[in-house]
């Protein structure tokens, strides 16, 4: 483990270098102790999104956890949009409130975690300083230490592992296509049966990452920001696949679901046969809430699929940071994320490594029932990187262009 | 004399209480929009964000959308209630209407857009109830009902919502019009019920409701919820693409979003514009048809015609909300099974005991809010009554300021002052918010009752030595009962509706029902969407019932009060 720790130190060591300069009463993460003597009696409002009643289950759960352990009081904020928070924070750092801050942890990964470091409104580094750090799986799934290729500089830390699955109704479709090109294939004989959400929601734009994997020549342009690489070129047979397959899609396209979870009713409803989905374990926890049929399975494309990380970060002025960090903490303990594993509950991969457990937290794990239409994780296969963030911007907005508008 | 020069100040502290955050709030858009935001890197004026704006693809269609769908729901709603008031005004079946319009008023936007939307959908109830053994369909037909890119059904959807309020509107200014008479008048002279109605009542009708008319076209233009759930989104109309905008994790079309926000409010203005020409010419086309002197008397089938279409509307809510409903209680629910496979009470055993916190915080903060608000619009009528101080047409202008601006054009700027000022987010500074928006609307229902009461009583009570503090409290209050309480429970329902000034100023930690909804809603799950719905309806339906129940149960053997 030698490698690991040597690494970890570096990363550390970067992120020290680059924080900001720590405001006077902050909590010192390097001194746990002193943090978890803090964090009693604090409120910790946890901004996080509230469009999945699996989730929000799950964070009553974890607040009424570290309640009764550390006596710190979690309060789910729910966005219909992650933005939100960012929002908040933004105007609360325009008007100059540097302290006691509305927003304390914020679920967060991608471009808002992008915007969020780049505009200094977090707080930290204080994710390497928790107890729970050492068993998280940082050369396994190097995703929870980059963020959609940006390093987390210790700046969020991870909760969950996520991975793009297509859900389908096995009793309409017994052969879903596994290549975007047999997608495109399958849309033109059965028009109106299959759609994605429509960017700039993120499960749409993953869609299309996803589709660009298999079209580019060499990866890992994909790795770089949009304005290193020819764009142009990479994206063009991008365009030229959905120039293909819109007019197939669901309403012809002229219409798309708002968010990745309406697809559920959608398929509920039997207006589409197939769905994309971030979460492997969605479709059926879906099943267990008797909101899918149980002919609904899931499967995921040849090539393999985009996978990444849920992150908690703790805004520069967050009013309660030990409280936060005593809940991030929580959130990578394997009971914590055993049950978030549980499809029952909310079918989330771990971020943890299985061989950094105790004999006693690894049969947490291993008792877990998948669920009747989630995949194994020999099914699932290795996930692919995250684009950089760049090219998520980019293709929202050339989307937006092309198909977005009425034409 | 300080009691008077306290009510003195009534009419400008309302003022100010109304104007300041809006105009605060809007300098806190502009300076955005003209490229101003620190905290960005926007330090130097530029017109880089309209020229963005203006680049954007979508543009046209968004703007014609804002312009079109508003026009054209506030025309359909004005028109429906009109013609409904003319054909059945004093009939048992017009009672019947007015019962079942009246709680409509009560169902939040979002929930009857989502109930209506379950409603036409092709999976939706309508299509479950002729399959497959009518239309052959085991599967829903790939049509674009909702969501379509002219914006017909988001229309309708207003004007099902819009319809009620109207309606209510114009029956608490009916009885200045004294319809009895004129209509006796014009029997007599031979017109027909639909033709005398609209010649001789409904222009004077009209004049008294005409802010509401206002406050309707601007809202259908500005609205996002409702827009979102039944509104096309390829492109969507302008106010949900800047909501779109103000909530990317690219920070920077936080510039662009202030641009489109005020291209918004020059769209608000422009409709508003174009609707008081409208209004001279139906003015001089009306009054070349009273003259001709066209009697109308073959109204007949018009009339079953008028009556169908508002009971079309009554039952497009009802039968939305309870398609929600159902789907609250649903196990298994497939197409095209007409009701749920299976029932279970698992989605209210799972989100009921969540519902109570929400819900005594969205109880205080209306009450609170209505309190406020009801307080400052009698101080100001009262005022106005006592010392002669008449409210100008422009002061009165003034107060529908924030219903006639764009929400979106200036609550974030009201949230960043309300930081500025060190105002903690809170309850406080949430109620304080919300009357910003109620008070208009008590305003609306409140002003003309009030101002028509026969001040004869207070002639009367004055010889008999009666202060006029004791003239208010004792005479004119309990008189003006029934349309106090109505004013309150309108004020009621818009403060539980509240979403954006809930959620900016309450900077997330105050939680209603509503925001509750909403992010929940976001999910598209409808049985959580069903009990949220429920919920939030029946909370104000308890405003309304209370506004219809005291006054009948006080004045019980007081026939004279109940009708003004």
């Amino acid at each position: 483990m030698t490698g690991g720790y040597l690494m970890k130190s570096l990363i550390a060591a970067a992120a020290i270098a680059a924080s900001a300069t720590p405001g006077l009463s902050d909590p010192n993460p390097g001194d746990w102790s002193a943090v978890v003597a803090e964090a009693a009696g604090q409120t910790v409002y946890w901004n996080a999104w509230g469009g999945s009643t699996a989730t929000n289950d799950f964070i009553r759960w974890a607040g009424d956890q570290v309640k009764s352990r550390h006596d710190v009081t979690v309060e789910h904020v729910k966005l219909s949009d992650t933005a939100d928070a960012v929002s908040r924070v933004l105007a609360e750092k325009t008007a100059g409130k540097d302290q006691g801050g509305a927003v304390d942890l914020i679920w967060i990964n991608g471009a808002n975690f992008a915007a969020m470091k780049d505009k200094g409104l977090l707080f930290g580094p204080w994710a390497q300083s928790q107890p729970n750090w050492g068993i998280v799986d940082v050369d396994g799934k190097p995703a929870v230490i980059n963020d959609f290729t940006v390093p987390t500089d210790g700046l969020e830390s991870p909760w969950a592992m996520a991975q793009v699955v297509f859900y389908y109704d096995s009793a309409r479709l017994p052969e879903p296509p596994r290549t975007m090109a047999a997608l495109a294939d399958w849309a033109a004989a059965h028009p109106g049966r299959f759609t994605f959400p429509q960017p700039p929601d993120f499960l749409g734009a993953t869609f299309m990452k996803q589709a660009l994997y298999g079209m580019v020549a060499d990866p890992a342009v994909l790795q770089r920001p949009v304005d290193h690489v020819d764009y142009t070129a990479a994206t063009a047979p991008l365009w030229e696949f959905l120039d293909g397959l819109t007019p197939h899609l669901w309403r012809q396209g002229r219409a798309y679901p708002q968010s990745g979870p309406r697809q559920i009713q959608m398929m509920a409803d039997g207006e589409i046969d197939l769905a994309i989905s971030f979460s492997p374990g969605e479709a059926s926890t879906a099943i267990a809430n008797g909101e899918l049929p149980d002919t609904v399975r899931s499967f995921v494309m040849e090539g393999g699929t985009i996978g990444n990380a849920s992150f908690v970060a703790i805004p520069y002025n967050a009013n309660a940071k030990a409280g936060a960090m005593v809940l991030a903490n929580f959130l990578l303990s394997p009971e914590a994320q055993a049950r978030a594993q549980n499809p029952d509950v909310l079918g989330y991969g771990t971020v943890l490594a299985m061989d950094k457990l105790s004999a006693e937290d690894r049969a947490r794990f291993d008792a877990l029932e998948l669920g009747i239409a989630t995949l194994s994780p020999a099914d699932l296969g290795p996930a692919l990187p995250e684009p950089h963030p760049s090219w998520m911007v980019q293709i929202e907005q050339d989307w937006t262009a092309k198909f977005g508008v009425a034409k | 004399m300080t009691r008077r020069s306290g009510l003195h100040l009534a009419p400008a502290l309302t003022l100010a209480l109304m104007l300041g955050p809006v105009l605060a709030g809007l300098l806190g858009t502009l300076a955005p929009a003209l490229g101003l935001f620190p905290a960005l890197g926007g330090t130097e004026i530029s017109g880089a964000p309209f020229m963005k704006l203006i680049q954007w693809p979508g543009l046209g269609p968004a703007v014609r959308l804002s312009m079109t769908t508003g026009l054209l729901a506030t025309l359909l709603s004005l028109g429906i209630t009109a013609v409904l008031l003319a054909a059945w005004h004093g009939t048992a079946a017009f009672r019947w209407l007015e019962r079942a319009l009246a709680p409509l008023l009560s169902v939040p936007h979002a929930a009857a857009a989502f109930g209506i939307a379950f409603l036409i959908a092709p999976s939706g109830w309508i299509a479950r109830a002729l399959s497959p053994w009518a239309t052959g369909w085991q599967y829903p037909p790939d049509l674009l009902i909702v969501q379509d890119p002219w914006g017909i059904a988001m229309t309708m959807g207003l004007v099902a919502k819009e319809l009620p309020f109207l309606v209510l509107m114009a029956l608490a200014a009916l009885p200045q019009a004294q319809p009895g008479r004129s209509m006796l008048v014009a029997q007599a002279l031979g017109y027909g019920r639909m033709t005398g109605w609209l010649k001789a009542v409904f222009p004077r009708v009209y004049a008294q409701i005409r802010l509401p008319v206002y406050a309707v076209l601007a809202y259908s233009m500005t609205v996002v919820d409702v827009a979102i759930i039944l509104g096309p989104n390829t492109p969507p109309p302008l106010s949900v693409q800047v909501v779109r905008w103000m909530s990317d994790p690219d920070l920077t079309l936080r510039f662009q979003a202030a641009a489109g926000a005020m291209l918004q409010l020059a769209l608000v203005l422009a409709a508003l514009g174009l609707w008081r020409l409208g209004e001279g010419v139906v003015a001089r086309l009306g009054h070349g048809w009273a003259l001709r002197g066209g009697r109308g008397t073959r109204d007949g089938a018009l009339r079953f015609l008028t009556m169908g279409v508002g009971a079309a509307s009554v039952a497009a809510i009802l039968l939305g909300l309870a398609g929600l409903a159902l789907w609250s209680v649903a196990g298994v629910w497939r197409f095209p099974h007409l009701l749920p496979d299976t029932l279970s009470l698992r989605s209210w055993a799972r989100h009921g005991p969540g519902l109570s916190d929400p819900a005594l915080d969205t109880l205080w903060i209306a009450a609170a809010a209505t309190l406020i608000a009801l307080a400052l619009v009698v101080a100001c009528l009262e005022s106005e009554h006592r010392y002669g101080l008449k409210t100008s047409t422009r002061s009165l202008w003034l107060l529908y300021l924030p219903l006639l601006v764009p929400q979106i054009a200036f609550l974030p700027g009201v949230q960043t002052l309300a930081l500025m000022l060190g105002g903690d987010t809170g309850r406080g500074a949430v109620i304080l918010s919300h009357v910003v928006f109620v008070l208009p609307y008590v305003f609306l229902s409140l002003g003309d009752p009030f101002r028509s009461w026969d001040s004869r009583h207070a002639t009367v009570a004055a010889a008999l030595g009666a202060s006029p503090a004791r003239t208010l409290w004792a005479v004119r209050l309990p008189m003006l009962l029934a349309p106090v309480l109505t004013a309150a429970a309108v004020g009621f329902a818009v403060s539980v509706g509240q979403y954006l000034p809930t959620l900016l100023i309450g900077g997330g930690r105050v939680q209603t029902l509503t925001t509750e909804a909403v992010a929940l809603a976001s999910g598209g799950d409808r049985r959580i969407i069903g009990v949220y719905a429920l919920a939030q309806t029946g909370l104000v339906m308890l405003g309304f019932a209370a506004a219809i129940a005291i006054p009948r149960v006080l004045w019980r053997n007081r026939r004279g009060v109940k009708e003004g």
